[in-house]
């Protein structure tokens, strides 16, 4: 059968892996073709390094990067309070796969609409 | 002489107010070597680097130092300004091929665009003290890249201004980037011509001394 492969992380898979094992994981897999999608997605700092090895790892003709998408953080309540509440809102549902695979159509505060295309 | 000259030397590195490193980010092409080039020029005389259309014609760090801004009220602030590579998640050199460069050409412009965002990177992580977050005010400001930055920007509690550029092209609407963003002042801009530059300085002397 042909297609593409998605993979599907949950958010307690996640939380136990280290920070470089999450994103060697991504990358070894986008690498492949596959499209990785995160339920907890990534922190700023690992989305950081993540942009660091994607760009040491491209090649002519061969691996061109990431397409990356995820929703916009939530906004932060101003409230006097917001600094005691538990749980990082940075870290949204994630979808990432192969810059010449998947393609973003239409995104905003909610809702994400990608292409998907076989290699 | 020699231990007085070493003594003072530490002292006035103790005493001395470090200027502050401002990295100027930003997708490719939303105008940072243009705001690099119009802040030195208007306040050092100097200019920072080429530009282009063609994307990642910025492909190495580069920066300008002691740069003091003063503001209308007289207060001044100085600093370096890094003007970084345009980030992005993906580099083809196929892509510069449109351009009419020649393939050996683009390849070797994609490898330095690739070192330059991962050294871009490594910046903001490691010596970057503010930024000025450039957005072309004519396209979608919910691109991934942008939400990516201003998430990395946040977490490492760095001061951040948003240049809204490109305001004098029709399409130009910095209100959207407004809406994206209302946590972080946008100053609508065109570093192309100088358009409300003067309230980026404002700006600039407020948030970063």
């Amino acid at each position: 059968m042909q297609g593409v492969r998605i993979d599907l992380i949950s958010e307690e898979r996640l939380s136990q892996m280290p920070s470089m094992e999450k994103i060697r994981l991504i990358l070894d897999n986008v690498r492949e073709g596959t499209i990785v999608i995160l339920e907890s997605g990534l922190t700023p700092d690992e989305q950081s390094v993540l942009i660091e090895m994607t760009m040491q790892e491209i090649l002519p003709d061969g691996f061109s990067g990431i397409e990356i998408e995820s929703y916009p953080s939530k906004q932060k309540n101003p409230g006097v309070f917001s600094r005691f509440l538990k749980g990082d809102e940075s870290r949204r549902l994630t979808v990432i796969g192969p810059a010449n695979q998947l393609k973003m159509i239409r995104k905003d505060r909610g809702f994400i609409s990608a292409w998907i295309s076989g290699r | 002489m020699g231990i007085s000259h070493t003594l003072s030397r530490i002292l006035s590195g103790l005493f001395q107010k470090k200027t502050a490193r401002i990295g100027i980010y930003g997708p490719p092409n939303a105008g940072k070597t243009t705001l690099a080039n119009r802040i030195a020029g208007d306040w050092s005389g100097t200019i920072s680097g080429t530009t282009s259309e063609v994307p990642h014609e910025t492909r190495r760090a580069a920066r300008s130092g002691n740069i003091t801004i003063t503001g209308s009220n007289g207060k001044s602030v100085t600093i370096d300004i890094v003007d970084t590579p345009g980030v992005t998640t993906r580099v083809d050199y196929k892509e510069f091929l449109e351009y009419g460069i020649e393939r050996e050409d683009a390849i070797n412009r994609a490898r330095e665009a690739t070192e330059g965002v991962a050294e871009a990177m490594h910046w903001l992580r490691e010596d970057i003290d503010g930024v000025i977050y450039m957005i072309d005010a004519t396209l979608d400001p919910f691109a991934q890249v942008n939400i990516m930055m201003i998430g990395i920007i946040e977490s490492r509690k760095l001061p951040v201004i948003i240049a809204a550029n490109k305001i004098d092209l029709p399409d130009a609407t910095p209100q959207r980037i407004r809406n994206a963003f209302p946590q972080h002042p946008v100053v609508p801009v065109s570093c192309l011509d100088g358009t409300q530059i003067e309230s980026l300085y404002e700006e600039m002397v407020r948030h970063f001394r």
